[in-house]
């Protein structure tokens, strides 16, 4: 039952190889999609091109249903996953503080990396940005250390936050998905995709 | 050499993979990741734990004293040796090797006709250190958070995606310019 290196079924000195082979996959995943391409990605927030909506919503709903699957066979044990902890506060700042580095950047630091790979040199400055963005965080740090580490809640569910059972949860999150899916076209055909 | 008879691949550049197709896909990796290592992949933490251990080797007294690196330079397996930066070696090698496949290897600054390729480029700087100093705040960026976030109900990951794409719907009237 998996995990397996967390339960010590694989050696941990796997998890490296692993890392690396996951990270094979994610990457070219994320080029072939076409996230190699600033142009791609900020076409979600200029209504031309929703791309990201599609495949990061299918990803994010097949990897649940999937794991809840797996659960429910017994092959991989809910509890023992790694769950981010909530720190409200710094989730709903941070996250608009990258919302405004996706659209002045173009990207995101995993689509970055995959862009910097094929070439794009406004993907390789967008790297170099993650790290000094990095050492300004560090930098900076005891200034906003209270704020960063205010409202923890833990590794807390979206289902119990809602107050839903895990499946109804998930089975709404398809749901939304596969609407958002049939609604989007509606809006990329209104508005051309620019040329360049 | 294309020998006659014998066709070689010219894969349209612009074609890319379907986007529900690279879904799935992308699912069954974090799947994978969750099956075998218990967790999802992400991607500020490599260059957080990365910038961590250069901090640590320029300066190692400014390192020790700050509470943010040593949480990185001091952790089981040091900045360096770190589940999410052999991850990233990967997306990278992923890739290129997608790129490489699809006829898309180039090197060039993509940037609108309306703009400079000097203006994308320190746009594309600005963004960077925005995106990682916010994924540093939330514990995570689109992947790390968002992404495997979702695929586990984290309640945080589900708030920061909500606040990452939202935050862009705000501000993104006012870079306009850049994209449109």
């Amino acid at each position: 039952m998996g995990p397996l290196v967390p339960q010590g079924i694989i050696s941990p000195e796997w998890d490296f190889i692993i890392a690396l082979v996951i990270g094979i996959g994610f990457g070219f995943i994320l080029e072939g999609a076409g996230f190699s391409s600033s142009r791609n990605l900020v076409g979600l927030f200029y209504g031309y091109d929703f791309v990201v909506l599609r495949v990061f919503f299918t990803g994010g709903a097949t990897a649940a249903a999937g794991i809840l699957l797996m659960d429910y066979f017994g092959w991989i044990d809910i509890g023992q996953l790694y769950v981010q902890p909530t720190y409200w506060g710094a989730a709903i700042v941070g996250g608009l503080i990258m919302g405004l580095g996706f659209v002045t950047g173009g990207f995101c630091p995993g689509t970055s990396f995959a862009a910097a790979s094929i070439g794009k040199m406004d993907a390789l400055m967008f790297v170099v940005g993650t790290f000094l963005g990095a050492f300004l965080f560090g930098e900076t740090y005891p200034l906003i250390q209270n704020f960063v580490n205010s409202g923890y809640e833990g590794g807390i569910k979206i289902y119990d936050s809602l107050g839903m059972s895990r499946g109804l949860f998930t089975f709404l999150l398809i749901l939304v998905a596969v609407g958002m899916f049939y609604f989007v076209p509606v809006i990329e055909k209104k508005v051309r995709k620019p040329e360049y | 050499m294309e020998r006659e008879g014998v066709k070689m691949p010219h894969p349209d550049p612009k074609k890319y993979m379907n986007p529900y197709l690279a879904g799935v896909f992308l699912g069954f990796v974090l799947i994978a990741a969750f099956y075998f290592s218990g967790r999802g992949p992400g991607a500020s933490g490599a260059p957080k734990r990365v910038t961590a251990g250069v901090v640590a080797v320029v300066a190692p007294k400014h390192a020790d004293h700050s509470a943010y690196y040593s949480k990185y330079v001091h952790s089981e397996n040091g900045p360096w040796k770190s589940w999410l930066n052999f991850e990233i070696l990967g997306v990278i090698i992923g890739g290129f090797i997608s790129g490489a496949l699809s006829g898309r290897l180039k090197i060039k600054v993509e940037h609108s006709p309306k703009i400079t390729s000097r203006k994308r480029l320190f746009w594309a700087l600005t963004g960077g250190i925005l995106f990682e100093y916010g994924a540093s705040m939330a514990r995570g960026c689109t992947s790390g958070a968002a992404l495997s976030g979702m695929a586990v109900w984290a309640t945080g990951g589900f708030v920061t995606m909500l606040a990452i794409f939202g935050g862009a719907y705000l501000f993104a009237y006012f870079f306009r310019k850049l994209w449109i």
